[in-house]
């Protein structure tokens, strides 16, 4: 279970989460919705301490994150990046197998480039791409692949910044699935930001919604349409005229 | 503020700036010493980074030895001429090239070649989230990172000023035996008789020292990039900055050690 309560950061002056408080339960799909530009990355990364939040707690099965063995904090996550993040000096299956190509779960070459390979097929990408370059890739092809990289060590908890954007539908739709059976098959915990209300509501457990800073709504996907609040109306309607404002 | 406090105030702003700066600098050679010694060591990474800075390096360092050794034969030769100590050139160039020229001139050209594309690449992976994967793959950006660059310009370096300095007494003589009349042999048997021990070892520890500074500040610079093609162009611009003013403040304060009686 991952509980954060009170989070606040501020970039100079330009305070972007406010008294974040937010539970994600064990084995659950979490998918957070919000306006771009309102810290829906940072959260993300605070998590995982890539960004060090200023006051407020993080806990991690009851563990403060900042205080945790980082090494074997890491070894539960896999996180996909918002930009892929991929390592641009490797080959594509390297890139997938990078964590079991060195460390504590170094596997031999050949058994790591297996792995890769059936990963990079079940985000619906071809065996030969893997000894491609990731600048040989359209954007979406890169993003698939560092969604493939996130779950190539099955990590137990995994966080998707915008997986399905830049894909075409249809491969929207076989993340979205590939998410879902994630955590239903393998009981991952997913965090997932998206912008796109289809995935919302193929991969959600719970939804939350983050503006100004806070936590404007939470609850269940089946509440979503019901749940009477102005902000998350206009956000899931798409609506330019409501409390949010359209310039930011 | 009276115009007399606010330069004041300026110049105190300034110096604690530069103060800072040093302090992290050091904390960060410091941070990359301690990893250097505690495993996971990135074998691969390590081979990579001395087949960039050693092995790609040589064109550049040949070239600017022997043109310089050159130009020294022809500048002592003429110099010397004037209080009849034309002979002197092969003396002179030994020295020249050996203490000093060859590593100051290997330094820099490192600098230029390595720091930059170091912090180039290092920041670029900043800014495109490449080092918070790592860090989320379980891999620290520093022993991947930072340690085989250091290491590599720790070892080679000193190498390639080895290299530059043969290459420069080569360029001296190449010039005085073939322009300047000198004999041959007796060039080089001045050469090998004049050198100390004393002399290659500060030229090879100015290289590691130069090498070690180099590396050291490409990582750092790149890995305190700025966000976006700003922040990299800044850290490339400053990284190669330091690393030159620091080697040549170095070289003085390690000529000063070696060689002040
Ligand atoms: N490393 C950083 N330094 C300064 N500002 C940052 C940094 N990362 C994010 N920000 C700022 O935080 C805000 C939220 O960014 P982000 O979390 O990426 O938004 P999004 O909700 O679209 O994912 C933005 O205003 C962004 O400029
Ligand atoms: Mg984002």
């Amino acid at each position: 279970m991952i509980t954060l309560s009170g989070v606040h950061k501020t970039f100079g002056t330009n305070q972007v989460l406010r008294g974040v408080d937010l539970t994600i339960d064990s084995g659950t799909s979490m998918v957070i919705i919000g306006g771009s530009g309102t810290g829906k990355s940072v959260l993300l990364k605070c998590i995982l301490g890539l960004v060090k939040h200023d006051t407020g707690t993080i806990t991690l099965d009851g563990q403060d994150v900042t205080k945790a063995d980082r090494d074997a904090f890491l070894a539960r996550f896999g996180m996909l990046f918002q930009g892929g993040a991929l390592f641009d000096s490797l080959p594509v299956w390297q890139n997938v197998a990078f964590r079991l190509l060195r460390g504590s779960l170094k596997k031999p070459k050949d058994q790591a480039r297996e792995i890769a390979i059936e990963k990079l097929r079940r985000v619906g990408l071809k065996p030969d791409v893997a000894d491609k370059f990731p600048a040989e890739l359209s954007g979406g092809m890169q993003k698939r692949v560092g969604l493939a990289r996130a779950i190539a060590a099955e990590p137990e908890i995994i966080f998707f910044d915008e997986p399905t954007t830049g894909l075409d539908p249809i491969m929207a739709g076989v993340i979205n699935d590939l998410i879902r059976e994630i955590v239903t098959e393998m009981g991952a915990t997913a965090m997932t930001i998206t912008h796109d209300m289809t995935s919302v509501r193929a991969i959600a457990d719970n939804i939350a919604m983050l503006h100004d800073g806070v936590i404007k709504w939470t609850g269940p996907v089946s509440q979503l349409d019901k749940s009477g609040d102005p902000y998350l109306d206009q956000f899931i309607h798409g609506r330019a005229e409501g409390p949010i404002e359209a310039v930011r | 503020m009276s115009a007399l406090t606010k330069p004041l105030g300026a110049l105190g702003h300034a110096t604690l700036a530069a103060l800072a700066m040093i302090g992290r600098v050091a904390l960060f050679a410091f941070d990359a010493l301690s990893h250097m010694v505690r495993p996971p060591f990135y074998a691969r990474e390590f081979l990579a980074a001395l087949f960039q800075i050693g092995w790609l390096s040589l064109p550049v360092v040949g070239l600017t030895a022997i043109f310089t050794g050159g130009a020294l034969a022809l500048q002592i030769y003429a110099g010397g001429a004037r209080f009849n100590a034309e002979a002197v050139v092969p003396q002179i160039v030994a020295i020249g090239m050996v203490r000093e020229l060859g590593p100051v001139l290997v330094g820099l050209m490192i600098a230029a070649r390595v720091t930059s594309s170091i912090a180039a690449e290092i920041a670029t992976m900043k800014v495109t989230e490449q080092i918070d994967a790592l860090v989320t793959l379980s891999t620290h950006p520093m022993k991947y990172l930072t340690v085989p660059r250091v290491l590599a310009g720790l070892i080679v370096v000193p190498a390639l000023v080895g290299i530059g300095d043969v290459i420069g007494v080569f360029g001296g003589y190449a010039v005085a035996v073939n322009n300047l009349n000198f004999n041959a042999a007796a060039y080089l048997k001045n050469t090998v008789d004049f050198l100390e021990p004393l002399d290659i070892i500060s030229s090879l520890v100015k290289g590691a020292v130069f090498g070690g500074i180099a590396t050291t500040m490409g990582c750092f610079y790149g890995m305190n990039s700025g966000r976006g093609a700003m922040g990299v162009g800044g850290a490339t611009k400053s990284s190669v900055q330091a690393a030159a003013i620091l080697i040549l403040a170095a070289n003085f304060l390690l000529t000063g050690l070696f060689f002040s009686v």
